[in-house]
């Protein structure tokens, strides 16, 4: 029965992605076509990742394949089950708003090739994730990256495009080739005969091979460069597949790695310094990062960097939980971090979709020319404030309880008696975890207050309509989980693969939603009394305040530049702010101008100069190729006479 | 459990009165007599009888900004021990649930300003969400020395066992104290009666709040500000009293002692300038730091 139904959704999605690429297919049919087999497949994983997680188990399927060392085998166990429900429910839904989101792309070939290579995409995803032999992995991990190259570049008449699509090439394949020295050791490729791999030799190489291997495909700082460039430029319902699921792949892959390097008991302190560490870079440099974008898109991949910094921090408090013998700190710490997936790919999703109507609204991704939605775009605004808020991580949303149970593991290494790797871990997570907190909270008012309040900030933007019902449903489904991700969280986490999960953990989950459901039910009761007391009243609109001005207009208002910019100069240590100035220096100046902008300090100062003198050195063997035949000729005989003269010599 | 009912319902009823207290010992320090102690009570009386005015470029989001930020304080004083009087609800982790949804009525209460379009408003938010991304960490790091020091992961059961004043003790009061001040917008942050928009923080995020919803504001910062003091007054004035109806009469005198000592420091002090602020956040938080570390090695 599972194994019909996975069949079943990998076989809608390649039947879909050959029907896409038919060249005859007119009109609206192509967006039609792709949108709902994606949903339809998304409905047949889940249903068959669902089955597998409640009902305990695996189910496997095997086929003989026609290549060596590979078989098409395939196992749904609890972890990718776990990894299979996200990815099937994210895509499904963001195919739906494909549908009207590329409604007007549906004649050019491009609109159409671009369902073919989100089917593949999808597909692929859920195979990387089932895979149960080492090449088969391997082959849909390569077309995950390049389906999603080409989805990327979807719009590739723009340089910048271009440029975003080349850099998500360059740094998926470093990352892939990591992945390839990984899986070359002796012994790692493994047959068809259940676990991935099984490395013999040093443990430690490889937890470093599969970090910034998988760690590049999760955007992990310094790994992350991809993501800022790659998702702005792609459509929205891929960026939120992309950044929704697809960066979640490079978190299975690193705990798939993980289980087959013995048990967490014996696994060297340093990895879990390791993970915290490099979780609490990103989850800070990523929200810093996102608090100087002006690109609605910019903002969310950066804040991606954030989320996954978050996991990475639950990861490392679960394995210092277990290398230091704290069962507490260790199962908590990977709960968390494995519901902060979860949690993570339905609110990012959500809001990738909202950034996309947004754009199609408004006409532009700058949100200093946006303004006002909320007005005029009620539903998608609802949504999008659920994802804000989720995001941020309060409750009763879902966004709270990955973060909480971090937290409480965090908090367990803390009290009591657990020595000092464990107390001082836990305390750098908190740190990390409590600043990130803070700093979203910046980054996402500023966003949702940019967008969607206040009064619109240019014509197009006091223009925006609501999207069709195909655009906003998805969301709202989405937002409806956020709420349901926080309420029911006590039920969810017995699921949780891999995870013994504490006595009494449950129970605190459902006295946290019983807690912030007073917050709703006290505003209720005051929004009652407030209108109890208003009737018969008289109830005005009248002008915002403006200190006695009396002609107050749009562009009076503040700006998202203005709102981080205190909060940028407060950490200018740490992010590459650059700050321009000009006035005529006199007194009485007139013409004051001021320019403020933010690069990203790792491009800018590593890979740029890195890339720059790799292509230099490139450059010196450029001689050697000038395409004249007779030289080839010529080196062909010649490396022919040395290969000869060693031959002989040995 | 009925101490803590008791609690919960005395403080919904007096909270507006440690305003009135601080009132009260600053005019002694200016030397004026003062308005009466229930001054805060007629105030909120006369802005319930008042109608509405709302902003045009405002939404639903601005006229729930208010309800929460009366709702918010009020749901967590369910969390909140007195003393060694207990929480009425009280589990592993309860600490930061208070501290998120305090952040949650910021949330609401930050976009409840920008809705207003207007840029004063928006400056005001500006500063109240960085501030609080400061204040926040320093409010963690605290809660993580006092689970430290008390070996318990719930506010009731921290409280509990706080009493005696060591040193950590001392470090956590100072920061707590720190946070108080900042939270509740009183002086060295903030200054709650200034009239000039542009120093404003908290004051100028509800310039366009009026009648009912200004009364709901203010009852909701009479409500946070008893929070703060109960957390502060718990571990600057430990008691163990022989019987939680004795610990309660002495955790209702901690939080209006702690009421004076916020007006004697607003009567002392002057404002700190705004650029200065962050750096007296960090300040908490290194002592919060200090006094964990102290916990885990001393």
């Amino acid at each position: 029965m599972i194994q019909i139904l996975l069949l079943a959704s990998l076989g809608i999605t390649a039947l879909g992605a050959a029907a896409c690429s038919m060249p005859f297919l007119k009109g609206r049919v192509a967006p039609l076509i792709g949108g709902y087999s994606a949903a339809a497949a998304g409905g047949a994983a889940l249903l068959a990742a669902i089955l597998v997680l409640v009902n305990g188990g695996q189910a496997c399927f095997s086929s003989v394949w026609q290549l060596p060392f590979a078989s098409f085998s395939l196992k749904l166990d609890q972890l990718s089950a776990f990894f299979v429900i996200p990815v099937s429910l994210v895509c499904g839904l963001a195919g739906i708003y494909g549908t009207g989101y590329m409604a007007d792309e549906g004649n050019s070939t491009g609109g159409r090739l671009s369902w073919t290579w989100f089917l593949l995409l999808m597909g692929s995803m859920i195979t990387v994730i089932a895979a149960s032999n080492g090449i088969l992995f391997l082959v849909a991990w390569e077309t995950m990256t390049v389906s999603s190259f080409f989805l990327v570049t979807r719009y590739h008449e723009k340089g910048e495009v271009r440029r975003a699509g080349w850099i998500y090439l360059t740094a998926s394949h470093i990352g892939t080739a990591l992945i390839l020295v990984l899986f070359a050791f002796p012994g790692a490729a493994a047959t068809g005969s259940g676990t991935l791999v099984h490395p013999a030799c040093s443990h430690g190489l490889f937890f470093l091979l599969a970090l910034v291997g998988f760690g590049t495909k999760a955007g992990i700082v310094p790994l992350h460069v991809w993501l800022p460039q790659a998702h702005p430029a792609a459509p929205s319902h891929v960026s939120a597949v992309m950044s929704g699921v697809m960066i979640k792949t490079g978190v299975y892959g690193l705990l798939r790695m993980l289980t087959c390097l013995g048990s967490p008991e014996q696994w060297p302190i340093w990895w879990g310094w390791v993970m915290i560490g490099s979780g609490a870079v990103s989850a800070l440099y990523g929200i810093l990062n996102a608090l100087g974008q002006r690109d609605i898109k910019r903002i969310l991949a950066y804040s991606s960097v954030e989320n996954m910094g978050i996991v990475f921090i639950g990861l490392g408090v679960w394995m210092t939980g277990a290398s230091t013998g704290n069962a507490l700190m260790s199962s908590l710490g990977l709960a968390g971090a494995l519901l902060h997936v979860w949690n993570h790919s339905i609110f990012k999703s959500l809001l990738f979709l909202g950034a996309g109507s947004v754009a199609k609204a408004s006409g532009t991704r700058d949100i200093e020319f946006t303004g006002g939605l909320l007005g005029r775009m009620g539903r998608t605004g609802l949504a999008f404030f659920t994802g804000s808020a989720a995001i941020i991580g309060l409750p009763p949303l879902n966004g709270f309880t990955g973060e909480f149970l971090i937290y409480w593991g965090a908090f367990s290494a803390v009290y009591g008696d657990n020595g000092f790797h464990a107390s001082v871990s836990g305390l750098l997570a908190i740190t990390a975890l409590a600043l990130a907190g803070g700093l979203a909270m910046i980054c996402f008012t500023r966003l949702f207050g940019t967008v969607f309040l206040g009064s619109p900030r240019s014509e197009n933007a006091g223009k925006a309509c609501e999207t069709v019902g195909s655009m906003y449903i998805p969301m709202m489904i989405l937002a409806v989980l956020c709420l349901a991700g926080g309420l029911l969280a006590h039920l969810v986490v017995g699921f949780l693969p891999g995870v013994s999960i504490a006595s009494g953990t449950p129970e605190v989950l459902g006295r946290i939603a019983l807690v912030s459901l007073a917050l709703p039910a006290g505003m209720l009761l005051a929004g009652a009394l407030r209108k109890i007391l208003l009737s018969g009243r008289s109830t005005t609109t009248s002008d915002t305040w403006g200190c006695g001005y009396i002609l107050p207009g749009s562009r009076m208002q503040y700006t998202a530049s203005s709102f981080s910019l205190p909060a940028l100069l407060l950490f200018r240590g740490f992010v590459s702010l650059r700050l321009t100035t000009r006035s005529n220096g006199e007194y009485f100046p007139n013409g004051l101008s001021l320019k403020s902008g933010l690069r990203d300090s790792f491009m800018h100062r590593l890979y740029e100069p890195l890339f720059r003198s790799l292509h230099r050195l490139s450059g010196w063997f450029s001689g050697m190729q000038h395409g004249r035949n007779q030289l080839y000729v010529l080196y062909m005989a010649a490396v022919l006479l040395i290969l000869l003269l060693w031959e002989l010599g040995v | 459990m009925i101490q803590s009912m008791v609690h919960v319902l005395l403080a919904l009823i007096s909270a507006p009165l440690l305003q009135g207290v601080i009132n009260r010992v600053k005019a002694f320090f200016g030397g004026r007599r003062g308005q009466p102690l229930l001054q805060p009570y007629f105030d909120m009386i006369r802005l319930l009888r008042k109608g509405a005015v709302y902003g045009n470029t405002t939404t639903w989001i601005f006229r729930i900004s208010s309800l929460a930020a009366a709702a918010g304080p009020a749901a967590i004083l369910a969390l909140l021990p007195l003393g060694r009087v207990p929480a009425m609800l009280s589990f592993n982790g309860d600490m930061i649930v208070l501290v998120y949804m305090l952040a949650a009525v910021r949330f609401l209460m930050v976009l409840g300003a920008m809705d207003t379009g207007s840029s004063f408003e928006g400056m005001g938010a500006s500063r109240e969400v960085l501030l609080a991304a400061l204040s926040e960490v320093a409010f963690m790091l605290c809660l993580a020395a006092l689970a430290a020091a008390a070996g318990s992961f719930s506010l009731s059961g921290v409280y509990r066992e706080m009493d005696t004043f060591g040193p950590v003790s001392v470090m956590s009061a100072t920061v707590l104290l720190i946070l108080l001040l900042s939270e509740n917008c009183r002086i060295p942050v903030d200054d709650p009666r200034t009239h000039l928009e542009l120093t404003m923080i908290h004051e100028v995020m509800v310039l366009d709040h009026c009648g009912i919803d200004l009364c709901l504001i203010q009852y909701g910062s009479a409500l946070k500000l008893w929070v703060f003091s109960a957390l502060f007054s718990g571990i600057c004035f430990p008691f163990a009293g022989r019987s939680l109806w004795a610990d309660l009469l002495a955790g209702l005198a901690g939080v209006f002692a702690t009421a004076v000592v916020t007006g004697v420091i607003e009567s002392t002090m002057a404002r700190i300038r705004m650029k200065r602020l962050p750096e007296m956040l960090s300040l908490a938080s290194v002592l919060a730091l200090t006094a964990f570390l102290w916990e885990i090695l001393v």
